[in-house]
């Protein structure tokens, strides 16, 4: 676990302090963002992750400067840049529609910032040339944007807001206008990209997939709140929410109880009577009915007879080239779902309408905080 | 059925209404063309084609004094109106909706909405007055009432284009460190420059072709072309009128052509 990110963590690039915001007054008001902390490690790419509304885009503008918390404050290097307009701040944005200057050549981009900065010509022509090259996109320096397709559309955004090379750089949700194939290679792009200009990467999307892949650290965010932040192995192994644990990944939900608690761990007793091990959310210590969560692929599937922690009927299942699904019905009427990896020769054991035995992993439980 | 039952050119007697329409527009701007071509001193008779009007039209001072004049009124008034308007436009779409802004819309569009003789009877006492406190009587007064209503005409299409812009590439120029000027310098009014050309050329054929408020307002001499006309009108019809209304005709036209291939260029 944590094989991606140093144990030590580096400084803040970015803090935001109990930052709040409000849309609209009195009877109109909403609350984008409930008052949300989170620190952002130098070198970091950072996702905000969460479903449309949740205040993650938000978020981003606060820290762009195209709107103005309602309260609290966001540090760059512990300068506070909360009040200061977009143009005062050393961060760029890729914005989701890329919105390049249609009246200008790819280079003319790429340069803009840099030229507002006041840069020496000779000094914007050589760093262009480098960005050019970075996105790979020499053969077109001189096109006009509208002559390139949409992935090098995207490239010179990237390359246009890493020209100035700003402290930060926010990506809001880039790359959801391509589709599935470049969208994949432009993952790998970015990791690259951020690897290669030690540039702190914010990224906001929706698409947990895209989240896990790509990101050092994530934000879970729902109805204008940070409810997780962690590595991708944290957040999708130890979810401390029930939304967190739905909305990234498939997931078993159980009613358990808590029966004995040592050290961050806990023993809970399952509805078939059977005691696990489960894991606790950092800093809480729960009694009593509790709900814990077990992916279907940390679960395994045993005969009816074995000394099992769940036993139930099999109710259906699902072949999916890679691995099957198997959809119980547990004794107790719950449904829970079993994904085994097939091998070939292996033969599957369990048909459609037998009985069967859910054995659960030591380290495969979590119990939520809600 | 073959022909789609709701398709309006399928109705009985659409193909009659649409000639009669053509005509009753056009045929009366042919015959002006036409005639403008006569030899015949009289309107009633045709001697042939000849360009003898044109001539006497293009050799005759008053008429070239009243053009000049027009030509440079024109230049004027759509030059101040699409300043006025380009900020106008600016300032109406560049801010959060709030209460009075429809107003505000209203508000710039009135030469569009109060008659124009009440306009221009409003300015002949106005102007009446200060040109008697103040005892200049040029062209300025002119100037400012074409101003007045070009704006609306060099304002619409100003205010269209700037609320079909994405407001991103604005944020993406302030994103990339420049100041609200640099913004406008270098991204709004470049990508505006269509729609202020094309703003500027409604303006400038919309003042050409005034009368009213012109003849309210105007001095003694300081005749328009269209004024000019007018008054030549009124006492007997010479063929160089025609020979005048078709050279304003070609221009118009023009203006309007050039008007539509800027403006679809761009999209």
């Amino acid at each position: 676990m944590g094989c991606c990110v140093p144990e030590t963590p580096g400084k803040n690039a970015i803090e935001v302090r109990e930052v709040r915001k409000v849309f609209g007054a009195g009877e109109a008001q909403v609350v984008a963002l409930e008052t949300v902390s989170v620190s952002i490690r130098e070198n970091e790419f950072f996702t905000l992750l969460g479903p449309s509304g949740c205040g993650k885009t938000t978020l981003l503008r606060l820290i762009a400067g195209f709107d103005f918390p309602t309260a609290g404050q966001i540090m760059l290097y512990g300068e506070d840049i909360a009040p200061l307009p977009p143009f005062k701040r050393p961060v760029n944005t890729v914005f989701q529609s890329y919105a390049l200057f249609p009246h200008m050549s790819v280079a003319q981009n790429i340069g803009f910032g840099l030229e507002m900065l006041g840069k020496p010509k000779s000094e914007i022509k050589a760093r262009v040339a480098e960005m050019l090259k970075l996105v790979r996109m020499e053969a077109l320096a001189n096109r006009r944007t509208s002559q390139i397709s949409g992935g090098q559309q995207q490239r010179v955004a990237l390359a246009r807001a890493l020209a100035p090379q700003p402290k930060v750089l926010l990506l809001d949700e880039p790359l959801s206008a391509l589709d599935y194939k470049l969208r994949k290679e432009m993952q790998i792009e970015l990791k690259r990209l951020q690897s290669e200009t030690g540039i702190t990467f914010i990224f906001v999307t929706h698409d947990q997939e895209e989240a896990l892949t790509m990101s050092d650290r994530i934000a879970v965010m729902s109805s204008g709140k940070i409810l997780q932040v962690g590595t991708p192995h944290d957040i999708y192994d130890r979810p401390a929410e029930r939304f967190v644990a739905d909305f990234i990944g498939e997931t078993n939900f159980l009613k358990a109880e808590v029966v004995g608690q040592t050290n961050g761990r806990a023993t809970v007793k399952l509805s078939s009577g059977v005691e696990i091990p489960a894991s606790l959310p950092a800093g809480f210590s729960p009694a009593g009915k509790v709900t814990i969560v077990i992916r279907p692929e940390h679960a395994h599937l045993a005969g009816a007879n074995d000394k099992a922690s769940l036993s139930g009927v099999v109710e259906n299942v699902v072949y999916l080239g890679t691995d099957t699904h198997f959809h119980l019905r547990l004794d107790d009427g719950d449904a829970f779902i079993v994904r085994q990896q097939n091998s070939r020769g292996g033969g599957d054991l369990v048909a459609q309408g037998s009985r069967a035995g859910i054995l659960i992993g030591s380290d495969a439980a979590q119990v939520l905080k809600d | 059925m073959a022909r789609r039952t709701f398709d309006i050119r399928a109705q009985p007697g659409f193909g009659f209404m649409a000639l009669l329409t053509f005509f009753a527009l056009y045929l009366p701007i042919a015959a002006l063309v036409a005639y403008s071509f006569n030899a015949a001193e009289s309107l009633s008779r045709w001697d042939g084609l000849s360009l003898r009007w044109f001539a006497s039209a293009w050799n005759n001072s008053t008429v070239q004094d009243a053009a000049i004049r027009s030509l440079v009124l024109a230049v004027w008034a759509a030059t101040l109106a699409t300043i006025v308007a380009t900020m106008a436009a600016l300032a109406t779409t560049r801010t959060r909706p709030y209460p009075g802004l429809t107003f505000k819309y209203a508000f710039i569009n009135q030469p569009l909405m109060v008659p124009e003789i009440v306009t221009a009877v409003a300015l002949l006492i106005v102007f009446s007055r200060i040109k008697v406190w103040t005892g200049y009587s040029g062209m300025g007064y002119l100037i400012l009432a074409h101003t007045a209503f070009c704006i609306p005409f060099a304002y619409l299409p100003i205010r269209g284009r700037l609320e079909d812009m994405d407001l991103t590439m604005e944020r993406a120029a302030a994103d990339l460190y420049a100041t609200p000027w640099k913004t406008f310098r270098y991204v709004t009014l470049p990508l505006l420059r269509p729609a202020i050309i094309a703003g500027f050329m409604l303006a400038f054929v919309i003042s050409l072709d005034d009368v009213v408020i012109t003849e309210f307002v105007k001095s003694g001499g300081q005749d328009t072309l269209p004024t000019y006309m007018l008054g030549q009108l009124r006492r007997e019809t010479s063929p160089e009128i025609n020979a005048i209304a078709t050279v304003f005709l070609a221009l118009s036209v023009l203006l309007v052509t050039v008007f539509f291939f800027v403006n679809r260029r761009k999209t």
